[in-house]
């Protein structure tokens, strides 16, 4: 946004802005509709007043005011119970392994639960997570085991130790895997014998285009989905496809991943994350 | 709302039905109909842009011929420009003259490399090679018993000196993995890495050097296909750091479009060779185009 004059140049760069983010054509219409609106409104001519007003427009689409809090606390005799989904590779085993770190800095007593039982050594990557941040695992100790059973242990367990929250890690899955999100369900329902799950984490990959609005919608039918932890924004990317994702399900994001380390997690803030999309 | 172009293309034509020809108008409306799908299916903007200009100029004045209405016509030439694209100089694996052949892995954090590591190893052992995988991800929280266990389901053998998490050098594994290698006469070498982002300098000269370590005769850069617009810059950071000789998508058995395919392709001119299409070892192919083509548009 660089010119001196609103010309359809300029217009376009708000428009290449917005899509080379994955925000999607439709929200980037939206956007660029309501901009060109308050410009007409404001008589705005200059660009870096139509830049200010992008990111009002922005923000007012990301939701500055959205409640974003994590449901941790222990319910009477029982944990906050946490589970953590989403398709291959997106970043859950190490979502769980920096959200226990981030819980146990607030003093709480975590347990992590290894219901991935598919995935080469994914109970033992989880494992290895637990004892970093220096909390136990609940793993089954043979591989394709039954991962609600290895949920539902895990949170008896976590019960019997009058722990805070108890964190389930799963198996990824594509989410046009019909039989893979029934299993999902399966694993949720029968958690659920012990009372509510608090929270459903659906982990997005920031590097994911227009697919994640179906993760999300899918995830969502499924397991009723809480929150977003948005992923690998330590990348290139920008991760805009969470708009959509909000607008169409109304499913804050929640968290924000910022790297491989234990510390890179982060609660998402609106204004960082638009401040990143424009720049 | 239409399901796909060619629903989204014969609706833009139904008013013209016996015209005969593409006016400048039609050909407008043909054009942001197809910069739209392109979008949806996740090709990259500046892909779109060159991409709709060359539709442009072979639609102006596009004439029915034979069977086909004005839609289908397009419909074609749309198709044909995906498959050139996409298809072009398709090769196969090189081999090394001298083995052990060397295939080096690399992609961002999850892309599917490991699981591909152990796909290759068992393709490539079905096809009468006798493959080594070689352990080089010290970092990623057991990768290395991710590769081991993946290895033994492959029925290939693993060379993990190392037990990873922080320990050991990657670079130097990869050079002992060649060695070790050669001295038992392993045929081809598929060293898996660590992923890293485009923009982590320190994990791409890490990259630069188990290449300089190894001297692979193939990079595949390894490309989740559910990526979107960053794409490029992705493809672009990995070309100009370790630099790659072909692209392996991976989780085609998603529902995600792929534009990435024509993306990587379009940027780097690198081409697509593998499909990884599963979560098992056998979830494994060559890169159909023609396939690829009819997937992004949704034909
Ligand atoms: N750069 C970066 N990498 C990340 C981030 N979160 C996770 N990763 C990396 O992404 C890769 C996949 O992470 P995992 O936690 O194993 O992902 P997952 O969703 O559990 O994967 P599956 O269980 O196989 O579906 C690993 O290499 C992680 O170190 C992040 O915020 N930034
Ligand atoms: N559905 C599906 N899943 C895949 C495919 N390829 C890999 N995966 C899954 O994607 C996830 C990540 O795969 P990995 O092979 O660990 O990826 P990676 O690139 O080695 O990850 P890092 O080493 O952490 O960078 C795992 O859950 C795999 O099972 C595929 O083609 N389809
Ligand atoms: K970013
Ligand atoms: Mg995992
Ligand atoms: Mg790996």
């Amino acid at each position: 946004l660089s010119r001196d004059t609103l010309d359809e140049a300029t217009w376009e760069e708000v428009e290449d802005t917005l899509l080379l983010a994955d925000l999607g054509v439709d929200p980037t219409t939206r956007i660029v509709e309501a901009l060109r609106e308050r410009v007409k409104v404001l008589g705005t001519r200059d660009p870096a007043h139509l830049r200010e007003l992008l990111r009002e427009e922005l923000l007012t689409a990301v939701g500055p005011a959205t409640d974003r809090s994590l449901a941790t606390q222990r319910r009477g005799e029982r944990p906050a119970v946490v589970m953590v989904v989403g398709v291959n590779g997106t970043g859950k085993t190490t979502t769980v392994g920096k959200l226990a770190r981030l819980l146990v800095a607030q003093d709480k007593d975590v347990v992590l639960g290894a219901a991935d039982t598919f995935r080469a050594a994914a109970a033992e990557q989880l494992a290895t997570w637990g004892d970093r941040v220096g909390v136990p695992t609940v793993r089954s100790d043979r591989d394709g085991a039954d991962p609600a059973a290895v949920a539902f242990d895990a949170v008896r367990q976590g019960t019997e130790a009058e722990v805070d929250v108890v964190l389930i890690d799963t198996a990824g899955r594509l989410q046009n895997k019909v039989g893979l999100m029934d299993e999902l369900g399966k694993v949720k329902r029968v958690v659920e014998r012990h009372g509510p799950v608090d929270e459903v984490l659906l982990v997005l990959d920031a590097t994911t285009g227009q697919n994640g609005l179906r993760q999300a919608a899918v995830f969502s039918e499924a397991v009723d989905v809480t929150g977003i932890v948005l992923t690998k924004l330590d990348g290139t990317a920008k991760g805009g496809i969470v708009v959509a994702v909000q607008q169409s399900l109304g499913v804050p994001v929640k968290l924000v991943g910022l790297g491989e380390g234990a510390d890179d997690l982060a609660p998402f803030e609106p204004e960082a994350f638009v401040d990143a999309l424009l720049s | 709302m239409f399901a796909t172009l060619s629903d989204r293309l014969t609706a833009t034509f139904k008013s013209l039905r016996g015209k005969g020809r593409l006016t400048e108008a039609d050909v407008d409306a043909t054009v942001r109909e197809i910069r739209r799908a392109l979008l949806d299916a996740d090709v990259a903007l500046p892909v779109v842009r060159d991409f709709t200009t060359r539709i442009r100029e072979r639609a102006t004045g596009a004439e029915v011929v034979g069977h086909l209405n004005p839609a289908q016509q397009v419909v074609k030439i749309v198709n044909e420009e995906l498959v050139g694209i996409l298809g072009g100089e398709t090769r196969r694996l090189r081999f090394a003259k001298n083995p052990p052949t060397v295939i080096m892995l690399a992609g961002l954090q999850g892309a599917g490399k490991t699981t591909l590591a152990g796909k290759l190893g068992r393709w490539l052992k079905g096809n009468g090679n006798r493959p080594l995988l070689v352990a080089c991800d010290l970092q990623r929280p057991n990768a290395v018993n991710q590769l081991q266990i993946t290895g033994e389901r492959a029925g290939v053998d693993v060379f993990a000196p190392e037990p990873g998490n922080g320990v050991g050098d990657p670079v130097s594994v990869a050079q002992r993995g060649i060695e070790h290698a050669q001295r038992h006469h392993y045929d081809v070498v598929v060293v898996d890495t660590a992923g890293r982002t485009g923009v982590d300098a320190e994990m791409m000269q890490q990259a630069i050097d188990i290449r300089a370590a190894v001297r692979p005769d193939e990079v595949l850069f390894v490309l989740d296909a559910m990526i979107g617009q960053d794409a490029v810059a992705t493809a672009e950071a990995f070309r100009d750091g370790v630099g790659f000789d072909g692209v392996v998508l991976t989780k085609l058995d998603g529902d995600a479009r792929g534009g990435a395919a024509l993306s990587v392709r379009h940027v780097t001119g690198q081409p697509v060779m593998f499909a990884s299409t599963g979560e098992k070892l056998d979830d494994f192919e060559l890169f159909h185009p023609d396939r690829m083509a009819s997937r992004i548009l949704d034909m």
